[in-house]
């Protein structure tokens, strides 16, 4: 069979196909995706000649789980269509949570706005015209008691996007939840808290990486422990992708980034299938159908290898995969902003095609501005439509099998094992960012891609080729947009209460609280590798937010023994 | 008010003017250059060179600082390199030298080397000798120590401090030895990050024999970002102008 | 005359989206211009400060967190107290149409949207300062 094929597509390059390139060449010399890998004409039985059915794809629930984590995907349940939102201050934001709760929604997100990312109260010069404008601005308790206040926490699902002061900010939250008399084991939901790739991409550090990798344990170590519904980790990669990476990058630099955390961990002492079930990822979706497919396939079946093969996990759940999707941002135009549904709704069907748990699907008009109402219902309408009028929902992973997906898949996987094992050879992901070795490979990708589409070598419609006359094609008003007079506002309150928080307070436990985590940082010299074995900081952190600590005063501290991360820029 | 005025009355502007008139139109500034001389003391100058990725910006933070609780005041020089190609350079040293705000008693300026080996070292020598005007206590000139023209360049320093950091311990041998040679004080940095021994044992080996000459390079371990060691490498510094001093 | 065109890519604001700066960054300097690049998180002093000391003909503002309208303004302030009202400042990043008039006349030169290509921004910067050489 196998030689009668190969015997039989000789034939047809030699006497159909050669005729045809003769009298008509084809579009390009050379076809290739994002990832710059090559793509054939034609794949057939040949390209998959290698794929061992039963070790490669398996079934959908089963290892290494390239077809999906669950055994039924979307004829069971559908994924969740999550649109995150919300902003303004914690007032506003309590009245939004409670509206949502009403109309039966149970899942939340916090956004928080950069102060508070970066680790400044909003009285903090740098703070100055950011308070409030990209989420909420949270300095203490007193504000997370506002922002949840008649919110009853072991009824919600909280997801938090927070990193480099992300204990400080889960601290809060449980903090909030005992104050509400809820038992830690009831808490659900997930922290970002993946405070590597905010070197690589997002740029929201604060300390080193060194000390960041171990807050970032201390979260995961303490929730392994305490907070058994907690996903205390989203292991992101799509900032990577939004910075320009390319998709194979995003892959390999995700589950790097996913290796390290285990790594770290396990220097706890903890064995990973104590705490890796509850990882969960976050990946971009771009435009290219066949290769977002094919990574999320990829994506999986490395990660359950990867697992079994250097840590001996037993536990299934450890070595699955799980992610949230969300369609790229910047494959959204500013021209003709209509036709970013389009792009949104390819970039959304490859998502589910590739076994999205969870799907955030772009407004059109997000390149200009703030999305209006029109854009974002029209953004979850098309989640809808894929998932009720298409049919794609109805059964598991339905590309399986095709010649090109298949090969594709297998092809990333390699691409991206390929990188990481570059990484390792750097001495893994905290040497390779130190080393600038990340960011430069992302910057590159960046370059490459922008220049590209200058000289119209990538397509972009309605930007490098079929643009419309520019009267037609000028950027839609009527934008929502928060003037700077709105939030001046909410900064100059923001201040007051802080202010009124410093009077209030006992701030003679607040200083011994400050001096605890201090003293708890450095039990014995800063060393690499001994990193791990440091004294595990959220108890300190706990006891500094309950006496109305802020984000800024338990930063500032921190920043004093770990140092203040700066870039070091080699584009 | 002429240029040479306002420089000397410490302004920012007419400093920075002035060193660009010498980057671009070196003979036009003779005249200027001549006249600064007159009406200057010859400032310390400290070069501080080493591979990428040692972390010598962000010493040069920490010094910066070190010198500014002293109350006096620093110029920096950061150099880098020219695209051959193009002629076009990126210069983003500055990010890890500055301060969280801006002071009056510090500026640091970023030189492309412009692909001339000798007019180079005498731009960068005539940038000093404004620094010097402007009114710094101390010039920092930073280089990454490859190439001839960098070497070229440390020639102008007065103290050349050599940065390196663990994990280089093999690439020593490659390095310019040139460098090496002339420098007067070795940093070990980031030494948080690794095992320093094998890097100390291959200096020790490399460093020159300058006892003859009165001053036996030191090296000073250092964590730049934690600003350990700086007080110490201060000193060395500090100690290091005193010799040229006496030797004088 | 000056023989390099010396510009300032700053990034104002908290927002950690460097890639837009970085791109343009590169591609200026490509262009065989001297490119000072900030990194993220400047004040506006630090970036005027730099602009100073680092004598630059132009400066290029990338902002995406929303904070335009309170940080260009105290730039362009800023700069003219220091001296520097003669450096041509562009921007780019995410700035809604409404605003982009008010900006223009403080002084802001340019704004460019996104989309934009690289040779659009080189293009303006060695015009708009061959121009202002020939003037002087």
């Amino acid at each position: 069979m196998k030689q009668k094929i190969k015997k039989e597509k000789k034939n047809w390059e030699e006497k159909v196909l050669k005729k045809i390139l003769e009298k008509r060449p084809e579009r390009k010399k050379h076809f290739e995706n994002y990832s710059k890998i090559k793509i054939e004409r034609l794949y057939t039985p040949e390209d998959i000649e290698g794929l061992d059915y039963l070790k490669d794809l398996g079934f959908p629930g089963n290892f290494p789980f390239t077809r999906g984590v669950q055994p039924t995907m979307y004829r069971g349940r559908l994924w969740t269509m999550r649109q995150y939102a919300g902003m303004g201050d914690a007032e506003e934001s309590n009245k939004r949570y409670k509206y949502l709760l009403k109309q039966g929604q149970t899942g939340l997100s916090v956004a928080f706005d950069l102060p508070t990312q970066i680790g400044y109260d909003s009285d903090h010069q740098l703070a100055i015209g950011e308070v409030g404008r990209v989420g909420v601005a949270i300095d203490s308790l007193q504000d997370m008691e506002v922002l949840f206040k008649g919110v009853p926490l072991d009824r919600v699902s909280t997801s938090m996007t927070i990193n480099s002061p992300c204990a400080i900010l889960l601290a809060m939250y449980i903090a909030v939840a005992e104050k509400q008399g809820i038992n830690l084991s009831k808490l659900s939901g997930t922290t970002q808290n993946d405070s590597l790739k905010e070197y690589i991409a997002r740029g929201t550090y604060i300390f080193p990486p060194l000390p960041s990798l171990r807050l970032t344990t201390d979260v995961n170590e303490y929730a392994s422990k305490h907070l058994p519904k907690w996903n205390p980790i989203s292991i992101s990669g799509y900032h990577i992708r939004e910075a320009g990476a390319t998709a194979v990058q995003e892959l390999a630099f995700t589950l790097a980034n996913g290796l390290a955390y285990v790594e770290a961990l396990k220097m706890r002492n903890l064995k990973p299938d104590d705490f890796a079930p509850r990882f969960s990822f976050f990946f971009a979706v771009h435009n290219n159908f066949f290769e977002e497919i094919a990574k999320f396939r990829a994506a999986r079946r490395l990660w359950a290898r990867l697992m079994k093969e250097r840590f001996q996990v037993q536990n299934p759940k450890s070595m699955m995969l799980r992610f949230h999707a969300q369609t790229g941002g910047s494959t959204l135009t500013a021209q003709q902003p209509d036709n970013n549904i389009a792009r949104v709704t390819l970039q959304a069907l490859a998502a589910v095609l590739g076994g999205t748990q969870s799907l955030h699907t772009n407004s059109r008009d997000e390149a200009l501005a703030l999305p209006s109402e029109d854009s974002v219902q029209i953004a979850l309408r098309t989640q809808q439509i894929i998932a009720y009028e298409s049919g794609v929902s109805d059964t598991v992973d339905p590309l399986a099998g095709s010649y090109y997906l298949e090969s594709l898949t297998d092809q990333m996987e390699k691409e991206a094992l390929t990188y990481i094992k570059r990484i390792d050879d750097l001495g893994g992901m905290l040497a390779a960012i130190e080393k600038g070795f990340i960011q430069r490979e992302i910057q590159n990708s960046a370059y490459i891609h922008q220049k590209k589409i200058e000289k119209k070598e990538e397509v972009v419609v309605g930007l490098n080729r079929f643009q419309s006359d520019p009267a037609f094609s000028a950027p839609q008003k009527n934008h929502e947009v928060r003037k700077g007079g709105v939030d001046s506002k909410i900064e100059e309150r923001q201040k007051r209460r802080l202010l009124k928080l410093k009077e209030e307070r006992d701030n003679k436990k607040v200083k011994k609280a400050l001096n605890n985590i201090k003293k708890a940082i450095h039990p014995t010299p800063l060393q690499r590798g001994g990193v791990h074995n440091q004294k595990n900081l959220m108890p300190v952190i706990l006891e500094a937010v309950g006496v109305y600590a802020t984000v800024g005063e338990i930063c500032d501290i921190l920043r004093q023994e770990f140092g203040e991360y700066r870039e070091s820029v080699s584009i | 008010m002429s240029l040479i005025e306002k420089i000397l009355q410490g302004d920012h502007k007419a400093t920075a003017k002035l060193i660009s008139k010498i980057e671009d139109e070196p003979t036009s500034t003779l005249k200027e250059i001549k006249v600064l001389e007159e009406r200057i003391v010859p400032v310390h100058t400290l070069g501080i060179t080493g591979p990428p990725g040692v972390g010598k910006s962000t010493l040069i933070a920490r010094l910066i600082e070190h010198y500014r609780e002293k109350n006096k005041k620093v110029g920096v020089l950061a150099i880098d390199p020219s695209s051959p190609f193009t002629g076009g350079a990126l210069l983003g040293d500055r990010i890890r030298m500055q301060m969280p705000s801006p002071d009056e008693g510090v500026f640091i300026r970023s030189m492309a080397t412009r692909g001339q080996l000798g007019g180079l070292s005498r731009a960068t020598n005539n940038a000093i000798k404004v620094l010097s005007g402007w009114g710094a206590d101390i010039v920092i000139v930073e280089t990454v120590g490859a190439g001839q023209a960098e070497v070229e360049v440390m020639r102008v320093a007065d103290t050349i401090v050599l940065v390196l950091s663990p994990g280089l311990g093999d690439d020593i041998q490659m390095m310019k030895a040139g460098i090496l040679e002339i420098g007067d004080i070795f940093v070990i940095n980031k030494i948080d990050q690794g095992e320093t021994g094998h890097l100390e044992r291959n200096l020790e080996l490399v460093r020159p024999g300058r006892e003859k000459e009165g001053w036996v390079p030191a090296i000073i371990k250092t964590i730049a970002i934690k600003g350990s060691g700086i007080d110490e490498l201060y000193k060395k510094i500090e100690k290091h102008r005193k010799y040229l001093k006496n030797k004088k | 005359m000056r023989k390099k065109i010396r510009v300032l890519i700053a990034k104002p604001g908290l927002d950690g989206h460097d890639r837009g700066a970085k791109v343009v960054a590169k591609a200026l300097r490509d262009a065989g211009m001297e490119v000072i690049y900030t990194g993220i998180r400047q004040t506006t002093e630090q970036i005027v400060n730099t602009a100073i000391q680092e004598d630059v003909d132009c400066l290029g503002l990338s902002i995406l967190s929303g904070a335009h309208v309170k940080l260009f303004p105290e730039i362009v302030e800023l700069l003219k107290k220091r001296g520097g009202e003669k450096i041509l400042i562009f921007a780019g990043g995410i700035v809604p149409s409404e605003d982009i008039p008010e900006l223009e006349s403080i002084g802001i030169s340019k704004i460019f949207g996104p989309g934009t290509s690289t040779q659009e921004i080189i293009d303006f910067i060695k015009t708009q300062i061959g121009a202002d050489r020939k003037r002087r």
